[in-house]
Order: C-alpha cells, then sequence, then structure tokens
C-alpha cells in the first residue's frame, strides 16, 4: 500500500457564499422531474412515475440531501450548485442546466450569477461525446478510445478547490474508466476531504441520473401512448 | 494478498489521504466472476456509525463493505441512492422482467467500462434469463453483440441513454414498442440504465475492482 501524503487544507478560497435554502426565494418544487416534465396528477407520466413510488421519493431526497443538505461544512450550496450547473450543461441539458444556474444564480445575494458566467464557459470548452477514454484493464486496450481531459480556465473566478471540482467533475461524465486515485489526491491537495469527495462524487453521479430519467420519461412521452402504434 | 492484510498492516491515519494498492490481483476483462472491490478513500470506521449512518446504509449488513461504508460518509444521499435502486431492480409490480433490467445494467456498465459492476448485474442477468453465453457474448463482444431483437433493443436503448450528450429518443421507444415492451417497461429500462450511470461513477472512481482469491 502506498500512500499518496496529501493533508486536506481549508476551504478559502470560494467566490461564493452558501445560498439560504429557499435561494434568495426561488421556491423548490415538490419534485424536480415531476416540474421538469410538466407532469400533471393522473396524466401518462404520473402513473408510470407512481407504479415505482419509492424510486420515484427518493430520487427526490437525493436531491433534496444534495442541494438542502443536513451538514454543508465539507462542500457549500454554492459550491454544489455551481458543479451541477457544469454537469448538467456538460450534457447539453438546456433544462436542467437553466434549472440549477437559476438557483447557483441567486446564493450570494445573487453575486453567483459571476459563477453561472465562469462555469458555462467552462462547460463550452470542457464537452464532447461520452463515454471515452483509456481502460485501465490490460484486456481491453483495443476498446480504449483516448479523449481530451479537462483544465479548468476561470480559476480567478472560481478559486482553486471549485476548478478542481469541475476538472473532476468532466472526468466522472466523459471518461469515467480513467478514473485513478491520483485524481483523489489531486482533489485532497486542492482543500477537499475524503467527506467532501464522496458528497461531490454523489452529486456529480446523482446528475448523471436525473438527466437520463428526465431525457427519457420525456421521449417515452413525446412518442405517444402505446396504443398508437 | 488480501484486501483485509493490507489495511491492518496501515499505521498512519488514512483518513485525509489515498489508499492504493500495488499488488492488487487485477481483472483483466470483463467477466461474470465474483469480484472484489477494494476503496481509494477510507471507509468510514463502524464504531464512527451514528443513527444518521445507520439508517443510510439501509440494510446494517452494508456497513461491511467498504464500498457502502465509504459512501456512508454522507449517509443522507446513500440512503436515498439505496432506496431509489431497490425500487428500479426489485419491485416488480408490472414493468420489465429482472432478466432485462439486469440486462439494462450490464450494458449500461459495459459502454461506461464499470468492470466491477458489469460483472454483478452480469450474473443477475444470467441468473434470471438463464442466458449465460448470451450474457457472456455481450462482455465479450460489447455493446455491439448480436443477442436477438428484444436483447438487442433493450441493449440499443441502454448504450443511447448512457451516451453524452444523451441519445435516446423516437428510434429507442419505437423499437422497444416493437419487440412488445409497453410504457411501464420502457420506463424501468429508463431507469435502469439511468440508475447505473449513478451507480457507474462511484464504483470507478472511488475504488478498483480485484479477482476473487484463487482457492
Amino acid at each position: 500500500m502506498t500512500p499518496l501524503t496529501t493533508p486536506a487544507g481549508p476551504a478559502t478560497d470560494v467566490r461564493t457564499d452558501p445560498g439560504s435554502p429557499g435561494y434568495g426565494g426561488i421556491v423548490e418544487p415538490a419534485d424536480v422531474v415531476d416540474h421538469l416534465l410538466g407532469v400533471r396528477p393522473g396524466d401518462r407520466l404520473d402513473q408510470i412515475r407512481a407504479a415505482r413510488p419509492e424510486a420515484r421519493a427518493n430520487a427526490q431526497k437525493a436531491y433534496e440531501a444534495l442541494f438542502h443538505p443536513v451538514d454543508d461544512s465539507q462542500i457549500s450550496v454554492a459550491e454544489r450548485l455551481a458543479v451541477a450547473t457544469f454537469v448538467v450543461g456538460l450534457h447539453g441539458s438546456e433544462d436542467l442546466r437553466d434549472y440549477y444556474a437559476t438557483r447557483l444564480a441567486a446564493v450570494g445575494g445573487g453575486s453567483g450569477y459571476v459563477v453561472v458566467g465562469a462555469v458555462d464557459e467552462e462547460v463550452a470548452r470542457a464537452r464532447g461525446n461520452g463515454p471515452y477514454g483509456i481502460y485501465r484493464e490490460p484486456g481491453l486496450a483495443p476498446e480504449s478510445r483516448p479523449g481530451p481531459s479537462f483544465e479548468a480556465a476561470a480559476e480567478a473566478v472560481l478559486g482553486g478547490r471549485l476548478s478542481a471540482a469541475l476538472e473532476h467533475a468532466q472526468l466522472l461524465v466523459l471518461r469515467p474508466r480513467e478514473a485513478t486515485p491520483e485524481a483523489l489526491d489531486r482533489l485532497l491537495t486542492k482543500g477537499w476531504s475524503t467527506t467532501g469527495i464522496v458528497t461531490l462524487s454523489q452529486l456529480v453521479a446523482f446528475l448523471a441520473f436525473q438527466v437520463r430519467v428526465v431525457h427519457g420519461l420525456r421521449q417515452l412521452a413525446a412518442a405517444g401512448s402505446e396504443g398508437a402504434r | 494478498m488480501s484486501t483485509e492484510k493490507t489495511i491492518a498492516t496501515e499505521t498512519v491515519s488514512a483518513a485525509e489521504q489515498v489508499t492504493t494498492y500495488p499488488d492488487l490481483e487485477r481483472p483483466e476483462k470483463f467477466t461474470q466472476e465474483n469480484l472484489g472491490w477494494v476503496p481509494w478513500l477510507e471507509p468510514l470506521a463502524v464504531e464512527k456509525f451514528t443513527e444518521r449512518h445507520w439508517d443510510g446504509v439501509v440494510d446494517r449488513r452494508r456497513a461491511e463493505s467498504p464500498y457502502f461504508a465509504l459512501l456512508a460518509r454522507d449517509p443522507e444521499v446513500l440512503g436515498a441512492r439505496t432506496r431509489t435502486d431497490n425500487d428500479i431492480f426489485y419491485n416488480t409490480k408490472g414493468g420489465l422482467p429482472r432478466a432485462e433490467r439486469e440486462l439494462a445494467a450490464a450494458a449500461t456498465s459495459r459502454l461506461n467500462g464499470c468492470v466491477f459492476c458489469a460483472s454483478v448485474h452480469a450474473r443477475f442477468a444470467s441468473h434470471h434469463s438463464r442466458r449465460p453465453d448470451d450474457v457472456q457474448q455481450l462482455l465479450d463482444e460489447g455493446v455491439g453483440a448480436d443477442l436477438g431483437p428484444r436483447w438487442n433493443a433493450v441493449v440499443a436503448a441502454s448504450v443511447a441513454l448512457t451516451r453524452t450528450p444523451v441519445g435516446f429518443g423516437e428510434q429507442e421507444v419505437r423499437d422497444l414498442r416493437e419487440q412488445g415492451l409497453d410504457d411501464l417497461e420502457i420506463a424501468d429500462l429508463v431507469h435502469g440504465a439511468a440508475f447505473f450511470n449513478w451507480a457507474n461513477r462511484l464504483m470507478l472512481s472511488l475504488g478498483e475492482p480485484e479477482n476473487p482469491a484463487k482457492s
């Protein structure tokens, strides 16, 4: 076992303050996925989602746990919203980008809009078609598809800690097969704690799920009712 | 080399540092074997669990797994994650057969490159479908393997859902309906593939798989 020694520093270089739970007066929907899909009581998507009530309720609980956390000491709400805006932006999901960007803009008494602009620019630079990357398994080398990694450019606005988080998010979203212990070590050197990295990882991974549920159910609804074929 | 032995030799507090395993017996490719998984970050010690953490792991036995004990560092998210997972894969009131939910999980993991996740859900798909050779073909050849029209449609839809930007659309829905899937079945597939886009990213980035101990 080789420990990569990296003491975690304090999280001092974040340029925005955590927002209040209401994000500057923005009302939180009872269910984000229903809200984004425009689900109405009794309609087709409502019935489909009602058949998996625990999945529906707990997808919402995961959202609440991530964006209205019990403990925000290891990763602030502002950081969560900035990473979220970046991740859904990388997916090219316009409605989810607007959803999270609106909340990010409202944090810190409205100063978050500066971060929104910086994150949008990072998205434009980081975008790609995933999943790609080089396999760690030798037997899968013929399937490796090398592609770009990402280095954040707006560190002056975002700070080193959040810049490192966006770089890690690009790895997880587009080339998760390239994840390494060294990538975690980079986060630790930029001031992330072990617990903070767990929440950051859950955040990126959850958003990859949420984007796909919203997209998939919307496409299903758009394809018309099953009797129509 | 067993993982337990490795951790027992650790003398420095590992809480805020990364652990690597130079001598790990790593899988060389996708497999249906029963792989282990070792964490790169230190799991939360069971002695430090409070009620909040026990609620987060849902099933108390999961505290013994390094994966779940690591995720227990954020117990509210872990609890919601696990309950979402259970309903998507184990709620069999209507909807997609278990085998095909597992096929969607395996195909998603195959495309993302999660050897560990693919091993677990390929085994489950084999068990529920009694088609281990077809499942093996998916692992060996990748998501382009020809597994017959219905499984091809399930795999193609999982692949489209897994791509970034997400590609799933009218064509995939039509193909699934032609194979007899109704709306709830398609929704189950969407959720199964979407969920593994959550799970794969955790498993791939917080640790790595190891081969089973040779008997």
